[in-house]
C-alpha cells in the first residue's frame, strides 16, 4: 500500500523518527538498526531496541562513514534473534542482497527499510561541514523534489555517489518497478515535498499495524518517475565519462600505475561489505616472503616493488568480488593514498558483469555467477 | 629481441584425473613435446584460484595454462564447468585492467589424450615464441 507519513511543522526527521519508534512501539520488529547521531553529532549505525532512544536516530543524515550491510550481516546470520527492520540505503541495500547470496546475511524476520539517497558525505568533509558552515538540512531535502542533487556550496559528495545511477528504491510489494532496488519498506523522497510528508509504500498488514491506514498516493508517480529519470541520466554521463577516463589510464598505465602509490594497507579490503572473508589469504602467513626470496626477485627484474604483491592484491580482489561490486565507493573513501579504487572497480566491474549478464544487488534468487552454471554454455572454451 | 632464442616458460596447473594423467601418459607413450611447461597436479580445474594464475604471470612467466577434464567427466561433477566461468571471469578481468589476456588457456584433455596434451604445449609453446616474453619479467612496478 502506498501512504504518506504525515510531516509536522516541517520537520521530516522526527516524522522518521516518529514512524520507527512505531515500528517498535507496535511490536512488528524487536530492534531496529538505523543511523544514529551520538551527542556530539558524529553519525553512527546501531542496533536499537529502546524506542526512546531512536529520539537520536537519523538516516537522513548526509553522510556515509560505512556499508551499513557489513553490520546487517553478523547481527542477521543467525536464528534465533528475533524481527529486525533495517534502515538502508540503495548501494547497502545492494551489498545485502550480494551478502545474502554469499550466505553471510538473512533477509528471514528481516523489515529492509529502503530510503531514496540524496547524496552523501565522506566523514571528514561532514566533519568539516558541521564545524564551519553547519549542514543545510532542509536544502538538502528539498533536493528530492527537484531532482538538483547538489552537495553543499564549498563542499563534495563522496565519489561514488557523484556517479551513482541506482540511488531509488522500489517497494517489493508494489507493481511499479523504475529499476530501483527492493526493500520491504520504501521511503520515497524523489519528487516529493518532505516538509509536507513522506512517501512510503509499505505490504497492507504491517500499515495495519502501524495505522497508517489512509491510503494516499503521495506525490504523482509520473512525477517520481520524471525526478529520478533526471537523476540517473545526469549521474549516469558522470559515470560514463569516468569509465572512459578509467578505461584509458589502465591502458595505458596499467594497473600498477593506477595503483602505484597503495602502501597495501587492505582499508579497501576491510570496509568493502562484498569482502567478508575471515582469514583473507593476503592477510596470512602466505605472502610473507623469505629474505632470499625478495633479493632473487629484485635480481630478477633488476628492481622489485615493495610492499610486494600489491597488484596480485588487487587482482585478487577483483576476480573473487568484482561480480558483486556495488559500486558503494567505500573502498574509495577509506584509502589513505586516496587512490580511486572504487572507479577501477566500477570501470572494471561493469565490464566483467555485462559478460555474465549480471547485475549486483538486484535479484536475490538469482544466483552468483561463479557458483552457478550451464552445462551448454561456452561450448568452444577448452577445446581448441 | 631475437624470438628464435626466446624460450617461453608455462606453467600448468593440470588436474589430477584428466589432463595430468593425459600428460603423464604422453609422458610414457614418448610423445615429443617441449620442454617448457612446468606442471603443477591439482585435484580439479575448479580447485585453481585466480591467485595461482596471476602470481606466475605478475612475476613473469609467459604463459599458465589450465587443464581440465572435458565437460561431463569432471570427478567432482561439475569443477570443470566452475572452472570455464572463473577463467572467462579472470580472462576479462586481465583484459580490462591493461593485460594481455591470450597467456592464459584453458583446454579439456582427457586421460587418454596423450597426444592433445603434448600438441597443447606444442601449439602454446609456437603462439608465445610468436607473441614474445611476458613484459612483466622486467616490469618491477608490478
Ligand atoms: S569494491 Fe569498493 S565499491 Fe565495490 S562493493 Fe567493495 S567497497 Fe563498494
Ligand atoms: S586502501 Fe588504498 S592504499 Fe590501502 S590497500 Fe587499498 S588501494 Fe592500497
Ligand atoms: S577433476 Fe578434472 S576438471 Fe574436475
Amino acid at each position: 500500500m502506498k501512504t504518506v507519513i504525515p510531516v509536522e511543522n516541517g520537520d521530516t526527521l522526527v516524522a522518521v523518527r516518529g514512524f520507527l519508534k512505531r515500528l517498535l512501539e507496535a511490536g512488528v520488529v524487536d530492534a531496529v538498526l538505523v543511523p544514529m547521531e551520538t551527542p556530539a553529532g558524529a553519525v553512527t549505525p546501531a542496533l536499537v531496541s529502546d524506542s526512546r532512544l531512536l529520539d537520536a536516530a537519523n538516516p537522513l543524515a548526509p553522510v556515509m562513514g560505512l556499508n551499513a550491510a557489513r553490520v546487517v550481516g553478523p547481527v542477521s546470520i543467525r536464528e534465533p534473534r528475533g524481527k529486525i527492520a533495517a534502515v538502508l540505503r540503495p548501494c547497502e541495500l545492494r551489498a545485502l542482497v550480494e551478502l545474502v547470496k554469499l550466505k553471510q546475511a538473512s533477509l528471514d524476520d528481516m523489515v529492509t527499510i529502503g530510503v531514496d539517497c540524496l547524496g552523501t558525505y565522506d566523514v571528514p568533509v561532514y566533519e568539516v561541514m558541521r564545524a564551519d558552515d553547519g549542514v543545510d538540512v532542509a536544502a538538502y531535502l528539498a533536493s528530492a523534489q527537484s531532482g538538483e542533487l547538489a552537495p553543499q556550496d564549498g563542499y563534495a559528495f563522496r565519489d561514488a555517489c557523484q556517479m551513482c545511477e541506482k540511488p531509488h528504491v522500489s517497494a517489493l510489494s508494489s507493481g511499479e518497478r523504475l529499476g530501483g532496488v527492493e526493500a520491504v519498506v520504501t521511503l520515497e523522497l524523489f519528487g516529493a515535498d518532505l516538509s509536507a510528508g513522506i512517501p512510503v509504500t509499505l505490504p497492507d498488514e504491517l500499515a495495519e499495524k502501524l495505522g497508517l491506514t489512509d491510503p494516499s498516493p503521495g506525490p504523482s508517480p509520473a512525477r517520481r518517475r520524471e525526478i529520478i529519470e533526471k537523476v540517473i541520466a545526469a549521474r549516469t554521463q558522470v559515470r560514463d565519462a569516468r569509465f572512459a577516463e578509467m578505461d584509458r589510464r589502465l591502458e595505458q598505465e596499467g594497473i600498477e600505475g593506477v595503483f602505484a602509490a597503495c602502501v597495501r594497507c587492505h582499508n579497501c579490503m576491510t570496509v568493502c561489505p562484498i569482502c567478508y572473508c575471515k582469514t583473507c589469504l593476503f592477510k596470512s602467513p602466505t605472502f610473507d616472503h623469505e629474505p632470499l626470496q625478495y633479493m632473487n626477485w629484485a635480481h630478477r627484474k633488476g628492481a622489485y616493488r615493495l610492499p610486494a604483491d600489491t597488484m596480485l592484491f588487487h587482482l585478487t580482489r577483483l576476480n573473487h568480488i568484482v561480480l558483486s561490486c556495488v559500486g558503494c565507493g567505500m573502498c574509495t573513501s577509506a584509502c589513505p593514498a586516496e587512490l580511486p579504487v572504487g572507479r577501477v572497480f566500477r570501470t572494471i566491474g561493469q565490464q566483467v558483469q555485462a559478460v555474465f549478464d549480471y547485475v549486483p544487488g538486484g535479484n536475490v534468487e538469482e544466483p552468483l555467477p561463479l557458483i552457478t552454471f550451464r552445462e551448454d554454455e561456452w561450448m568452444e572454451v577448452g577445446e581448441e | 629481441m631475437n624470438n628464435n632464442a626466446f624460450e617461453p616458460k608455462i606453467v600448468a596447473f593440470l588436474c589430477n584425473w584428466c589432463a595430468y594423467t593425459g600428460a603423464d601418459l604422453a609422458g610414457t607413450s614418448r610423445i615429443q613435446y617441449p620442454p617448457n611447461v612446468r606442471i603443477i597436479r591439482v585435484m580439479c580445474s575448479g580447485s585453481v584460484d585466480p591467485t595461482y594464475v596471476l602470481k606466475p604471470l605478475l612475476d613473469g612467466v609467459d604463459g599458465v595454462l589450465i587443464g581440465g577434464c572435458h565437460p561431463g567427466d569432471c570427478h567432482y561433477q561439475s569443477g570443470n564447468y566452475k572452472a570455464r566461468r572463473r577463467i572467462i571471469a579472470l580472462k576479462q578481468i586481465l583484459k580490462s585492467a591493461g593485460f594481455d589476456d591470450d597467456r592464459v588457456w584453458l583446454r579439456w584433455i582427457s586421460a587418454s589424450e596423450g597426444g592433445r596434451f603434448a600438441e597443447t604445449v606444442t601449439k602454446m609453446t609456437e603462439f608465445l615464441k610468436e607473441k614474445g616474453p611476458n613484459p612483466m619479467r622486467r616490469e618491477w612496478a608490478v
